[in-house]
């Protein structure tokens, strides 16, 4: 398998189901994931994104169906072969214990038979990247925390630079600072490195804040819908999903777009709140509401006011 | 069983500390060092390490092969749980019409003793890697013999120690008993002091503090080899 760049995922009318269920795990799947795309499985519980996802790198076995990445069927390689070339990151991170943080990064590129010098080369690279300290490297897991943790767990699984990163609802164990800091993080280095992702959840906010594209997942593995987050908030494909994202989807939809990206009227809110460009449309919303008025005044970096956004401009981005 | 010479102390010639027989007599201690406590030392280092390196690598082979194939690891564990619990007094005097009054009869109970201990622990510390380790390994495209080799034994390193160690004293403890057989280890020294008419004490003493010093000193060795092997859990 090629390294570096990024890879096409195509799940091709999958199926799986675990011996001695009637109900199947994973029923006629096709997604298909374009390369460098960061796309979240999001469902409830019993809707087998999990098992979708094992099933990429095979660590759960399909029933029917294919699934290829650049063309190529996981089924036509050796399994050792597939893995080495996938990232993958899991809730717990599963570090192994007994090694440094500097060994456990370098655990694929020491599998591939790198020399030395280049995976130490690498381990501080990523170190680096991941936004890990270089004194770190000496340290075992025992000694970081749970956010310093799935840091290290991501540079594992990016080490021999694959094209393709798997997710195991990798920020489920963390506290909700650190995890909205390593949400942010993550998507900084998908812009950076360019992998395709996939990364499960039961979050839908998770799968609203990071993913290019969501498919959401019924229990019986069937997919619901496979869109762009502002796509899925502006138009659910049915009940399910509707009931899935919460009726606040609306200003879930808000949430995803910021002040200064709206064409803002000019200027006429002398006494009206004052937001950054940065503001997220909800949060503009929410002082607008909170104002008793109609309008914010939108301001730069600079401190030069940029325009007002008003109610009915807001009302005019949810039209759609 | 009386052994002759040097190890019955000659009351007639001895010092007032040893015709007396006051509660410890360094003088004694001195003068046999040669001819009976050091030798004798020597047998026991011999006897209960070499019962502690044949019950590991049989314990080790063992563990491995249950760990590999399901539903062998409990039967082997009731039969050693078993074995462990038959007097070993009992077992050398069975051994005896077979094997004579010889080292062999010895070692086999010495072994299969530190064979049994070691064995759950080993077992146990192969099968402690968490499961999430286990599958980030597989995931990442580790082969079966490099999860082993890489995660399963490093991960089983802590628990094979404690077994060790308790291996390792308790064979030195039941070796005392072997000096049943042949006045073998510093079992005999204390044996012979207990046959005299009044049991004398300088030697049960001295021969019983070897035992404990030497059981401590392979303890305490393994405690290093602990901290040199399983630096992780320094934290």
């Amino acid at each position: 398998m090629s390294t570096g760049g990024a890879a096409e995922i195509v799940f091709d009318h999958v199926t799986k189901r675990y011996p001695g269920r009637d109900e199947s795990a994973i029923s006629d799947f096709s997604l298909e994931i374009p390369a460098g795309a960061f796309c979240v499985l999001v469902g409830p519980s019993g809707g087998g994104k999990t098992t979708a996802l094992k099933m990429v790198n095979c660590l759960i076995p399909f029933d029917a169906g294919d699934i290829r990445i650049d063309g190529r069927s996981v089924r036509d390689q050796s399994v050792v072969e597939l893995r080495r070339g996938i990232g993958y990151v899991i809730q717990q991170a599963g570090l192994f214990p007994h090694m440094t943080v500097g060994d456990n990064i370098a655990t694929v590129p020491r599998l591939l038979g790198w020399p030395k010098a280049r995976q130490r080369e690498r381990a501080a690279e990523l170190i680096e990247l991941v936004g890990l300290e270089q004194s770190d490297e000496r340290r075992y897991p025992a000694q970081l925390s749970g956010g310093q943790r799935q840091r290290v767990g991501l540079a594992r699984a990016l080490a021999a630079d694959p094209p393709v990163l798997l997710m195991d609802e990798p920020f489920g164990a963390l506290d909700p600072i650190t995890r909205a800091r390593l949400q942010q993080e993550l998507r900084r280095l998908h812009r950076e490195v360019a992998k395709t992702v996939i990364f499960v959840t039961h979050d839908i906010d998770e799968a609203i804040t990071m993913g290019d594209r969501i498919a959401i997942l019924r229990p019986g593995g069937v997919l619901a819908q496979y869109d762009t987050p502002d796509t899925i908030l502006a138009a659910p494909a049915d009940s399910f999903v509707s009931a899935f994202i919460g009726e606040d989807r609306a200003l879930r939809r808000l949430a995803l777009r910021r002040v200064g990206d709206v064409e803002l009227a000019p200027d006429g809110g002398d006494d009206a709140p004052v937001v950054s460009a940065a503001t997220t449309v909800r949060n503009a919303l929410s002082l607008m509401v909170g104002s008793q008025g109609d309008r914010v005044r939108v301001v730069g970096d600079d401190g030069e006011t940029k325009g007002v956004l008003t109610f009915s401009q807001i009302e005019e981005l949810l039209r759609w | 069983m009386v052994a002759a010479g040097p190890v019955i102390p000659n009351f007639g010639k001895g010092s007032t500390c040893v015709t007396g027989n006051h509660v410890f007599c360094w003088g004694w201690v001195q003068q046999h060092w040669h001819d009976t406590l050091e030798p004798k030392l020597v047998e026991h280092v011999e006897l209960s390490l070499v019962a502690v390196a044949i019950g590991f690598v049989l314990a080790f082979a063992l563990a491995i092969f249950a760990h590999r194939v399901r539903g062998v690891s409990q039967p082997l564990g009731v039969v050693a749980a078993l074995v462990y619990t038959i007097p070993s007094i009992a077992i050398f005097q069975i051994l005896i019409p077979f094997f004579g009054i010889s080292d062999t009869t010895i070692a086999i109970p010495l072994t299969g003793y530190s064979l049994v201990i070691l064995y759950p622990n080993i077992l146990t510390g192969l099968q402690s890697a968490p499961p999430d380790v286990l599958e980030a390994a597989r995931g990442m495209g580790l082969e079966p013999r490099d999860v082993f080799r890489r995660i399963e034994l490093p991960l089983a390193v802590p628990a094979i120690i404690a077994g060790l160690r308790i291996a390792v004293v308790s064979t030195i403890s039941i070796a005392t008993i072997a000096a049943f057989i042949g006045g073998r280890g510093l079992g005999g020294p204390i044996f012979d002091a207990l046959q005299l008419p009044t049991p004398f004490k300088t030697e049960i003493y001295s021969a019983g503090f070897l035992v404990v010093a030497f059981a401590l000193v392979c303890d305490l060795t393994l405690v290093a080899v602990r901290r040199v092997l399983v630096p992780w859990t320094r934290a």
